[in-house]
């Protein structure tokens, strides 16, 4: 499997060792992250929910595109492609 | 770092900036408006150094008065061109049509990002007010706002 570039938010990165940008293994966003899980664990909830979904106050895009628009977790993803996690921007 | 734990520089604003803001403010009404700003880390940090460096206007997805939700495109698209610069996303503004410049419950509960300053722009009067804040597990702190050349 091939590396792929992931973007972490500020929020996260005390989370991956203060690091803006990391690399992670898989060939859809469920298998990134399950992998970024696997090596910090505090990330654990922060991005996917316990049943499995996509957290709803995080957005994760494939490049430019929202992964939601997409295959969700189930996202494909290859080497060029850059993933980036952002939190959700919402207020009253 | 102060005592309390919280590094507060000013938010340092050019005036094209702050005239930007406020323009797409009254530009989103009857809805509330929002967009993204974007600048540097204090070295070492996870906090901005305060000065805002680019403006992305956004639109808001909810197309509501009483809330916002910065459009995902739109998100997405300031990430990538703050990114080209060197910069980093470092807060958000949006509008109070009918309200003060202070966060509201809302705001608060849904303040993701500690390190974020949260800009709020009231329309409620007659002038803008803009007001810039801290919003961390819930507490709002305030953050002086310096309008520069």
């Amino acid at each position: 499997m091939t590396p792929v570039e992931v973007r972490v938010p500020t929020i996260l990165r005390p989370h991956v060792g203060g690091v803006a940008s990391l690399t992670a293994e898989g060939a859809t966003i469920g298998e990134l992250f399950d992998g970024l899980v696997a090596r910090y664990p505090n990330l654990r909830g922060q991005l996917i929910t316990e049943e499995g979904e996509l957290h709803r106050f995080v957005n994760v895009y494939r490049n430019d595109d929202d992964i939601r628009y997409l295959g969700r977790l189930e996202t494909p993803v290859s080497e060029s492609d850059v993933v980036s996690i952002i939190p959700a921007v919402a207020g009253g | 770092m102060g005592d309390d734990g919280f590094v507060e520089p000013a938010l340092r604003l050019r005036q094209q900036d702050y005239l930007a803001i406020v323009g797409h403010c009254y530009d989103g009404l009857p809805d509330e408006a929002c967009g993204m700003l974007a600048g540097r880390l204090q070295a070492g940090t996870l906090l901005p150094d305060g000065r805002v460096e680019a403006v992305y206007t956004c639109r808001n997805a909810d197309a509501s008065a009483k809330t916002y939700t910065v459009d995902s495109r739109d998100l997405i698209r300031a990430l990538r061109d703050a990114d080209s610069k060197g910069l980093e996303l470092i807060g958000v503004f949006h509008s109070h049509t009918h309200t003060d410049a202070w966060p509201s419950p809302t705001d608060v509960r849904q303040a993701a990002e500690p390190n974020w300053l949260y800009v709020i722009v009231s329309l409620k009067d007659g002038d803008p007010v803009l007001r810039s804040f801290r919003i961390t597990d819930g507490n709002i702190g305030e953050v002086p706002i310096v309008l520069e050349s």
